[in-house]
């Protein structure tokens, strides 16, 4: 009954790519900056944890690494490479290739990725065939992820509302796996969770690096939950990484100021060690 | 802010401890008194049969549980913003269900509500002042003269210059906007705080300054509190006692401190399990509840927990639980729960 139970059944290896390098991007509203990353690297199978707080510029990150941060009136300046492909200014035709299929992204609210008037199944279908499967190769395809992300096939069949937050926001996880997204990009997605969930999408998320080798950055507010599930983090604040380094050793020796007022801010729990 | 420290967890005489800060042993009776309080939305049992003391401030009692555990609907029905069902809500030994005009009027001052996103509360169009005011005159705090210092002190007191009086709710960051709408409420001088999710939307330091505010408020104002969260962190920081509610029941409660280190409910063990915490290596190991909490409106029989807990018995799936005392000042409801406690069994 521990958390080692739950594990996706083994799929396909996945061959070693899904490297992600970031250097020198810069992302601007006009005159002002929002994000200026010297340096942020996601190496195979990796998980790091991208730490800040609103306003700190992880999620215009992420809608840059996406090749979206034009879509809310930034402009991206710097390097976003994928295996060694450069991103920034790549045509829309190729980025809306690589977008989903090779990186896909899940956010704190599944249901926005979802159509309410359209069954689960169905939207998860489409996002297959946009990215090149047949009709019955689709529906296969979806079946599978679906019980990889320990969900019964059928669910498929019911609407967005039918299902809970927790159980949505795992189809959401399953379309990147039947895409087989190198990467997954998570923008706070255990923040709207309940606590149990929560840790059972953790669970997930780690089965996933294990058996497919996805890597992922992993976006949180929340400083215990980059804890338990990144290998590495970088604490980022008004746009800049302030500090990265392993998850352990910047936790427990935080060299920043910011840091170390983060960790001072954790709600400290009764019966902790 | 917490016990902890004078009470070894552990130790043979922690049980003791326990009565003392409930407020059971004192012999005043208690501000808010929930007696088997149910709750129905249609065929929904949103709450089922809850009851809960609340002593005369200073005092800080929890409320948590998962989403559909009926936490915010006893909130709500405290406020007789929902109505109840059945059971008897008491403030000061006088039946909430029953009261209306003048009483019914003091009581909406006495007992107060803060939401967890203040933008639902705030009017946009009326300026912070103004907001405050309204409350202030509505209940004939203090003569329109005196209304601006008044609020300039309301605001002060929460944390705020005076001079966000002139401002609109847009105008202000969402912990500024909390602060606001915790003036508001103190503006009053309730004697009942009820705190609905009150850090849930805000950034990690943010909470930290609100729950720094509300301690202090608590102190000063000997101010009682009902706070509802899913934070069990929060509770650590802020109650003195905590109830533990699953499918709109009490599954536990007890001195915060004592039940989150030692929970006697299986529902407890596994939702403490499942909280992330910074300090990696201290973990305990976490517990996987297996399926998803059941449907509402079709509770199972006995224990409404049994089909999920990894302790479950025969007797779990026929006889429903009474909420007893397991241990001195801890009450619990399942079967074995003395085993748990006792470490006999384990998940």
């Amino acid at each position: 009954m521990t958390a080692e139970g739950v594990q996706p059944p083994a799929p396909a290896a996945q061959e070693s790519g899904g490297r992600l390098a970031i250097a020198d991007l810069e992302v601007r509203f006009g005159a002002r900056r929002v994000v200026s990353m010297a340096d942020l690297r996601l190496d195979h199978a990796e998980i790091i944890g991208l730490a800040g707080e609103s306003g700190s510029g992880k999620s215009m990150t992420t809608l840059a690494i996406l090749g979206l941060a034009h879509t809310v009136g930034a402009t991206v300046t710097g390097s976003i490479t994928l295996d060694g492909l450069e991103l920034v200014g790549l045509g829309s035709d190729r980025l809306r290739a690589i977008r989903g299929r090779r990186i896909a992204a899940i956010f704190q609210s599944p249901s926005t990725a979802f159509s309410p008037v359209y069954k689960v199944g169905s939207v998860f279908v489409r996002a297959l065939r946009l990215h090149g499967a047949g009709k019955s190769e689709a529906e296969d395809r979806a079946a599978e992820a679906m019980r990889q992300v320990l969900l019964s096939p059928d669910l498929m069949r019911r609407y967005p509302s039918q299902l809970s937050g927790g159980q949505l926001q795992r189809v959401a996880i399953a379309v990147a796996v039947a895409l087989r997204a190198e990467i997954l990009l998570a923008d706070e997605a255990t923040s709207a969770l309940d606590v149990t969930v929560q840790a059972e999408v953790l669970d997930l998320l780690r089965g996933l690096r294990e058996s497919i080798g996805m890597s992922i950055l992993f976006i949180s507010h929340d400083l215990a939950v980059v804890a338990e599930l990144c290998d590495r983090v970088a604490v980022m604040r008004s746009g800049v990484i302030v500090e990265q380094g392993l998850t352990g050793e910047v936790l427990s020796a935080p060299a920043d100021a910011y840091t170390i007022e983060l960790l001072a801010s954790v709600p400290k729990l009764a019966g902790a060690p | 802010m917490t016990a902890e420290s004078e009470v070894p967890v552990a130790s043979a005489t922690a049980g003791e401890s326990e009565i003392a800060v409930t407020g059971e042993a004192s012999t005043a009776p208690p501000l808010l008194a929930i007696t088997d309080l149910t709750v129905q939305f249609g065929p929904v049992l949103a709450v089922n049969g809850v009851s809960l003391d609340v002593p005369a401030g200073p005092f800080g009692l929890g409320l948590v549980g998962e989403s559909g555990s009926g936490k915010s609907t006893i909130g709500r029905a405290i406020l007789r913003l929902v109505r109840a069902a059945g059971g008897t809500i008491t403030f000061d030994s006088k039946d909430v269900g029953s009261l209306h005009g003048a009483a019914l009027k003091a009581y909406r001052r006495d007992a107060q509500i803060v939401f967890q996103d203040p933008d639902n509360s705030l009017d946009p169009r009326m300026r912070i002042g103004a907001t405050i005011t309204e409350a202030l005159r509505a209940h004939d705090i203090v003569p329109r003269e005196g209304a601006a210092t008044r609020v300039g002190e309301l605001l002060t007191e929460a944390g705020l210059e005076p001079a966000f009086a002139e401002r609109y709710p847009h105008q202000l960051s969402g912990g500024q906007r909390q602060r606001v709408a915790i003036a508001r409420a103190m503006s009053v001088q309730p004697r009942l705080l009820v705190l609905d999710e009150p850090t849930s939307a805000l950034d990690v330091r943010t909470q930290a300054h609100i729950l720094k505010l509300i301690d202090r408020l608590r102190a000063e104002r000997k101010l009682s509190y009902l706070l509802i969260t899913h934070n069990l962190g929060v509770v650590s920081e802020l109650c003195e006692q905590t109830a533990v509610l699953y499918l709109g029941k009490i599954a536990e409660i007890g001195r915060t401190d004592l039940l989150l280190s030692r929970p006697a409910h299986p529902y407890t063990q596994a939702l403490r399990s499942a909280v992330p915490e910074v300090d990696v290596a201290g973990r305990r190991s976490r517990i996987v509840l297996p399926g998803d909490p059941p449907d509402a409106a079709s509770p199972p029989a006995g224990c409404v927990f049994h089909p999920r807990c990894p302790l479950a018995i025969d007797r779990c799936r026929t006889e429903v639980p009474q909420l007893r005392e397991a241990a001195p000042g801890r009450r619990v409801s399942c079967h074995r729960a003395e085993e748990v406690l006792a470490g006999t069994v384990s998940q």
